[in-house]
């Protein structure tokens, strides 16, 4: 008499061995489809999350004093106009020529001096700031390139789950009108992620709710 | 460090073909009867701040199936354990808290770098916000930081958090948790959450904890564990977190043109 399994999660690990992933599901003698672990469901960062997420170097995707380094700045408005002082804002983009600092991207994990791709930041101060080099453009799985763009996470007390968007910017007209997220939208919505030149990089601010409610992606 | 170095998602698994021949996974995605929304009425702070329209669909490209990789560079020996601070011990309940982290196929996420952060033991935080009179420990900060193993094993020595008030309504309280964030291996794959307890008399009157669907909260609790609590010295709290894995189903596609 076996035991009967049931969630695969309530089975202890054996230290010793390496879980086996279960295939198929049990019971029928079928195998109908792969079995599938339910995923954990997100919850809000809170109010507390400098505590466990603050970083010394956290708004650097690339270090101080690398060639075409510049910041990205911002604010997080909220459905009363009110610019939220406890948001997290993280960013992930390819580096200048293209490549992602990532076993995961099928060309190789690309490598670039003095640049990781990823950072963090918070916005404490009002507004967030991130140190970064503009992107490259990248493949877009239809035969063209991608325009320049930064993939962003905001994190936030009275917000459950993560919402995502993309920055783009503002002096890539050219690049934009090819890319294939941005035509996908209308001309409101495109300019709900167009990063603006300033005085030393970028501005982008991200508006949750209202008229001006930015573009979030589902992933 | 070679435990980070995983084989890329090569051919032969489903996905995207990109325009250069390259297969991309394509993660799964949590059906919405499963998957925390992201903005709840009965958690007041959503209201002004959860977005209100439908978010637009992104299929998965190369931005989103690559990620980060942070791991042992960014954390300490001492960052696992939590019940030791400024030269002295951190009062409470002494609890270890271990598990795997694991993608919805069942594979084991190793080199995942995992952050927490937590009240102590009277359930106050070591932060500004935070002034409700409960006391502070000088000897807990409730900071840790681990990576797991080849297995995608994870263990942290902490203080069971307590419980603690917020303004959402009356006589609201939060449920002990513990707050975790995971990378995984992929933009697709990050994940913010909280770690409860079993059996919490306070789950019923939470918002936060009630904002996941019904069918889903098991999967935020913690199993306590016999096997690894500690004679004389600690109990032991298991919780497996699960982030979403790549969708195995045949990829379906209307046109034609770049698709092996
Ligand atoms: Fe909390």
């Amino acid at each position: 008499m076996s035991k009967p399994i049931g969630n695969p999660l309530d089975v202890p690990p054996n230290p010793d061995e390496p879980f086996q992933p279960r295939s198929g599901q049990r019971g029928s003698g079928f195998l109908t489809g792969p079995h599938r672990l339910g995923t954990t469901p997100s919850a809000t960062v809170g109010p507390y999350l400098a505590i466990g997420l603050t970083w010394p170097d956290g708004e650097y995707a690339a270090e101080e004093g690398t060639p075409g380094g510049f910041w990205l700045r911002g604010t997080v408005v909220d459905g009363a106009g009110a610019v939220v002082p406890d948001a997290m804002v993280e960013t992930w983009q390819a580096d200048p020529d293209g490549g992602f600092a990532s076993p995961e991207d099928p060309r190789g994990a690309a490598s670039y001096p003095g640049f990781r791709g990823y950072a963090r930041a918070q916005t404490l101060s009002g507004e967030f700031a991130i140190h970064t080099l503009k992107p490259g453009r990248v493949p877009d799985g239809e035969g063209g390139l991608q325009a320049p763009h930064i993939d962003v996470s905001i994190f936030a007390r009275g917000i459950l789950d993560r919402v995502v968007t993309r920055i783009y910017f503002a002096d890539e007209a050219e690049a934009n009108a090819e890319d294939v997220v941005l035509r996908g939208l209308s001309e409101e919505q495109r300019r709900t992620l167009v990063a603006e030149p300033s005085e030393d990089g970028y501005r982008f601010d991200v508006y949750l709710q209202g008229e001006r409610e930015t573009v979030f992606f589902a992933v | 460090m070679g435990s980070l170095a995983r084989r890329p998602y090569g051919p032969g698994m489903t996905g995207i073909t990109t325009g250069g021949g390259l297969v991309l996974p394509r993660y799964t995605r949590e059906d919405a009867a499963t998957r925390t929304p992201v903005g709840f009425p009965e958690y007041r702070s959503t209201g002004l701040r959860a977005p209100l329209r439908t978010p637009v669909d992104l299929p998965h490209r190369l931005t989103e199936v690559t990620g980060p990789v942070l791991g042992e560079d960014r954390v300490l020996a001492q960052d696992a354990d939590l019940t030791w601070r400024n030269g002295g011990e951190a009062v409470g309940q002494r609890i270890l808290v271990h598990g795997r982290v694991l993608d919805s196929d069942g594979r084991p996420v190793p080199g995942a770098l995992v952050e927490v952060w937590q009240a102590n033991a009277s359930g106050r935080y070591r932060h500004v916000v935070d002034n409700w009179p409960a006391p502070l420990d000088p000897h807990f900060d409730g900071l840790g930081r681990v990576v797991t193993d080849s297995l995608g094993r994870y263990e942290f020595l902490t203080i069971k958090p307590g419980a603690y008030p917020w303004g959402n309504h009356h006589n609201a309280w939060r449920p002990a948790h513990i707050h975790f964030s995971l990378f995984g291996r992929a933009f697709t794959q990050r994940i913010v959450t909280q770690m409860y307890f079993p059996e919490d008399p306070l789950f019923g009157q939470d918002p936060i904890f009630n904002a996941i669907p019904a069918a889903a909260r098991h999967r935020a609790i913690s199993r306590f564990s016999l096997e690894r609590t500690q004679d004389n010295w600690a109990l032991a709290f298991e919780w497996d977190i699960v982030l979403r894995g790549v969708d195995q189903t045949p990829f379906e596609t209307e046109d034609d043109g770049d698709v092996a």
